[in-house]
């Protein structure tokens, strides 16, 4: 009994020695999701650059690359920021059922999107057919940058949403009407106050849109514009050597890299204001006229971001049907899409558990770099990560070259944080003297895990898993670059239907990506604002 | 993207309901990387759109499975060299010559009664692989907006100021490529990146594939289109009826080219099967199929003529060896890129 005793007053001193065990395990998850992006850089270090690419050409494809970075985070932003002020400072009714709809293109991948634009303009395009019908003439295809941006714009500024409501909801009114007391006009108080305190949000979510525009691959390859991801599987695709789209990959993760860095660097220290709110912020005022035209704004962006591109891929169907093409049943894919969406949220939540654990009881710093590392890598390019692990596959672990294993490292290294989030703030939740209560009457440390804290954060492990298999659904280049001969799944087929101009396949199939996406996704956009 | 939050009885629900439909889907489709026992694998670097049915007919006569990787041609190539002596593959079946020629040193020379089968020209010399069907560069254009009379004469007047913006390319695509490296062996590499660079500065609209430009030129979103001679038939094949038209060059150069696409047996294959698919392919019925359902030329001299072409046989082409085509293939894919076109 002494001993238990003993045992409980070390427990109870928060940031003890971690576990050699949990420690080792940590490790041995998350080490082999770096070391695929080590051999990827050496393997291009190894090729040499010289004579391989033409410096002119990487050049080009950087300034490309920024140039729809800048725009997408930009419009991103701008837009994010509007909806997320107008349903949490302002009196506009309907705020909550707003703010979940403003959130829904989020089950819409940005190579549907792409496939929208392209079955929706043009001479024989959906919309265009109703502009000629009013008159006017058809809409060209915005192919290159235009078509880019508006993609990648409407796949990403509910991401700016969503971490911008909880920010704005917890701003101090207080500060505010200091401000306004000492004679502080309103834009001056929108720098000094309102971005001031949403400023971390704000930064985290611009990262966010960048890092995405910066690797998408789906909706630049399909629109033709000339981007880093684009250029590598052009190069991985149409020759023999592949030195180049290995090299042109190395340098895309040193810019992913540098643009994390810059992030983490110029990030001004965490000043965590205890007990801040003691009252909600009073709401904006709107007149009649703007609230006129913020419902009007909120409701074209609401029908362009999610009614237009499944009435375009709807009409493009049933005209195509009707015109006697044929659409082929893609329910073998949708079984696959889902068994291995499934199989990857289980996977994952599994493996972030421990790591979680580690990061969340004890003080370690091995635990913080794991974590670390464990996000950078996710915010690496799916492509890279695709390219990575094929390469490892095929000179290194040809057993587990082009099987499922292999493409489930891919999801892990991608997803694992989306895991991680969720069940670190489920384990924040639950206080460590109920676990200390359970070893002082002599359970072990995982008989308490057992039958104390998984119970409890359940729940959280569960969200995790639910947002993994989202993403895994919507996942595309790392699944085509991986995935097991014969094992084509609704992304991969939405992509080679679309490539190949058969857009009537590729509309039903998508169709079919957004319902199955669509339900998981309502609980949790959902869930996550009412709690925010 | 992760906002720290709780999570509610409704998720569970979710997961666990597609849990419930995801494990029946699991257990039909458990893929398989090692070949067995009636199962034969082939890299395809045609597209499962214009093969796959075929190939289902095969699986379904001879009760043998075919595990089919789709990708492009020379990524293909580039994966069965990668893999060297421990490719899953058993056969490569290309959409060009080049790649083939590119792992042709890879491939067991094929016996006389499949040879026999397609004529010499179509085939690799040393008989390691066998053509399938034959395709034709073609320029595609919409008769709406441009006259037959009017069409560049050859390929070359492309670069002309006034076809600028009215023309689509696929660059990137394996017979663009193929295309590109005729033209370094009968013009030589500085004419071949003049012209690229000429092209390149004539505004033209690129795509990935064939199928776009097709449906493109034919929807009036273009007026021509460097394609092969088949995307047309295919496209009529699924619209019904359609307006753009192929157009033949009648020079003897690139851009008259007509290119098989072609299947052999990689030498780390002992399967038995592998030949028998071959067979069925270049058999009376699979090569009708090819003429009456993708419009490609059949190699076997005793099948249907495609409907509404022009013969085969009037079809001007440069000759080319497929080995030459592949020494200059990634040299044709670094004009392209040099060309700012890819």
């Amino acid at each position: 009994m002494s001993t238990a005793v003993v045992d409980a007053g070390v427990l109870s001193a928060r940031g003890r020695r971690a576990p050699v065990r949990l420690l080792g395990l940590a490790t041995l998850t998350v080490v082999p999701l770096l070391f695929p992006f080590g051999y990827l850089l050496w393997q291009a270090l190894a090729g040499g650059w010289q004579g391989v690419l033409p410096a002119g050409r990487l050049a080009e494809l950087a300034l490309n690359t920024l140039l729809l970075t800048g725009l997408v985070v930009i419009g991103a932003v701008v837009i994010g920021f509007g909806t997320a002020w107008l349903t949490t400072r302002t009196d506009l009714g309907g705020a909550r059922m707003w703010s979940t709809v403003v959130a829904l293109p989020l089950v819409i991948p940005s190579y549907v999107l792409a496939l929208v634009l392209l079955t929706g303009t043009g001479r024989q395009g959906i919309l265009s057919g109703m502009v000629v019908a009013l008159g006017g003439d058809p809409l060209p295809i915005p192919r290159g940058l235009l078509g880019a941006v508006l993609a990648l714009v409407v796949s990403t500024f509910p991401y700016v949403h969503l971490s911008l409501v909880p920010a704005l909801r917890r701003v101090d009114p207080a500060l505010d009407e200091i401000a306004r007391a000492l004679g502080a006009g309103r834009l001056k108080r929108l720098r000094t106050v309102l971005l001031a305190q949403v400023g971390p949000a704000l930064r985290s979510s611009a990262l966010l849109v960048g890092l995405y525009s910066l690797a998408d691959f789906g909706a630049v390859s399909l629109l033709g514009y000339d981007t880093f991801t684009r250029a590598i599987f052009l190069q991985y695709a149409g020759r023999i050597d592949r030195r180049p789209a290995t090299l042109l990959a190395a340098v895309l993760v040193l810019i992913a890299l540098a643009v994390i860095g810059l992030e983490r660097s110029t990030r001004p220290p965490r000043s965590e204001r205890k007990g801040r709110v003691v009252r909600p912020g009073s709401l904006h005022r709107l007149s009649n006229g703007r609230r006129f035209a913020a419902v009007t704004f909120l409701t074209l962006l609401v029908a362009t971001s999610v009614g237009v591109p499944v009435a375009v891929l709807a009409a493009w169907w049933v005209r195509g049907t009707a015109a006697g093409r044929e659409t082929v049943a893609v329910w073998s894919e949708v079984g696959r899409s889902i068994s291995v969406s499934i199989g990857a949220a289980l996977a994952v939540a599994a493996i972030a558990i421990p790591i979680a654990v580690l990061v969340t009881r004890y003080r370690s710093r091995l635990g913080a770099v794991l974590e670390a590392s464990a996000w950078t890598v996710s915010a690496l390019p799916h492509l890279t990560v695709g390219l990575a692990l094929l390469l490892v596959g095929v000179t290194l672990l040809l057993p587990l070259y082009q099987t499922l294993p292999l493409l489930f490292v891919a999801y892990v290294t991608m997803f694992l944080p989306q895991a991680l989030g969720p069940t670190e703030a489920a384990l924040r939740e639950v206080s460590p003297n109920l676990e200390e209560v359970s070893r002082s009457l002599g359970q072990s440390p995982l008989q308490t895990f057992r039958r104390i804290t998984m119970p409890l954060i359940g729940k959280g492990v569960l969200t995790g898993a639910g947002l993994v298999f989202l993403t895994t659904m919507k996942e595309l280049p790392a699944t085509l670059l991986l995935r097991p001969t014969e094992f084509e799944t609704l992304a991969v087929r939405i992509w080679s239907t679309t490539s190949e101009g058969f857009y009537t396949r590729a509309a039903f199939a998508s169709l079919v990506l957004i319902m199955i996406s669509a339900v998981p996704m309502h609980f949790l956009v959902s869930r996550d604002l009412r709690h925010a | 993207m992760v906002e720290p939050m709780k999570s509610n009885p409704t998720i569970l629900l979710v997961v666990v309901l597609l849990l419930a439909c995801g494990g029946n889907a699991a257990t039909t489709t458990t893929p398989t990387s090692v070949a067995d026992e009636g199962t034969v694998v082939l890299y395809s670097g045609r597209t499962e759109e214009l093969v796959g049915p075929l190939l289902t007919r095969f699986e379904e006569e001879a009760g043998i499975d075919v595990d089919v990787r789709y990708g492009s041609s020379p990524e293909m190539a580039a994966t069965i060299l990668t893999e060297g002596t421990d490719s899953p593959a058993d056969l490569f079946y290309s959409q060009d010559p080049a790649s083939l020629g590119s792992v042709a040193d890879l491939m067991e020379p094929l016996p006389e009664s499949i040879l026999s089968l397609a004529p010499e020209r179509f085939s690799d010399p040393d008989g390691r692989w066998v053509g399938i069907t034959a395709r034709s560069r073609v320029l595609a254009f919409n008769p709406e907006l441009v006259a037959e009379a009017d069409l560049p004469a050859t390929y070359r007047e492309l670069v002309d100021p006034q076809w600028s913006g009215r023309f689509g390319i696929a660059p990137t695509n394996g017979s663009f490529v193929t295309f590109v490296s005729a033209m370094i062996l009968l013009e030589g590499e500085e004419a071949t990146g003049e012209w690229l660079e000429g092209i390149a500065a004539n505004d033209p609209v690129t795509f990935d594939g064939n199928s776009p430009i097709a449906a493109a030129v034919d929807a009036g979103d273009l007026e021509l289109g460097l394609i092969n001679h088949y995307y047309l038939r295919e496209l009529a094949a699924e619209q019904g009826s359609i307006t753009a038209q192929n157009h033949f060059f009648t020079e003897p150069d690139a851009g008259s080219l007509v290119m098989p696409s072609g299947i052999g047996i990689l030498s780390t294959s002992s399967n038995p099967v592998a030949e028998d698919l071959i067979e069925f392919l270049l058999s009376a019925e699979s090569q009708a199929y090819f003429a009456e359902t993708n419009f490609e030329y059949p190699v076997s001299p005793d099948a249907p003529a495609p409907g509404g072409l022009p013969a085969i046989d009037t079809l001007v082409s440069p000759v080319l060896s497929s080995a030459e085509l592949a020494g200059v293939l990634d040299q044709a894919t670094d004009l392209i890129a040099a060309a700012g076109l890819a």
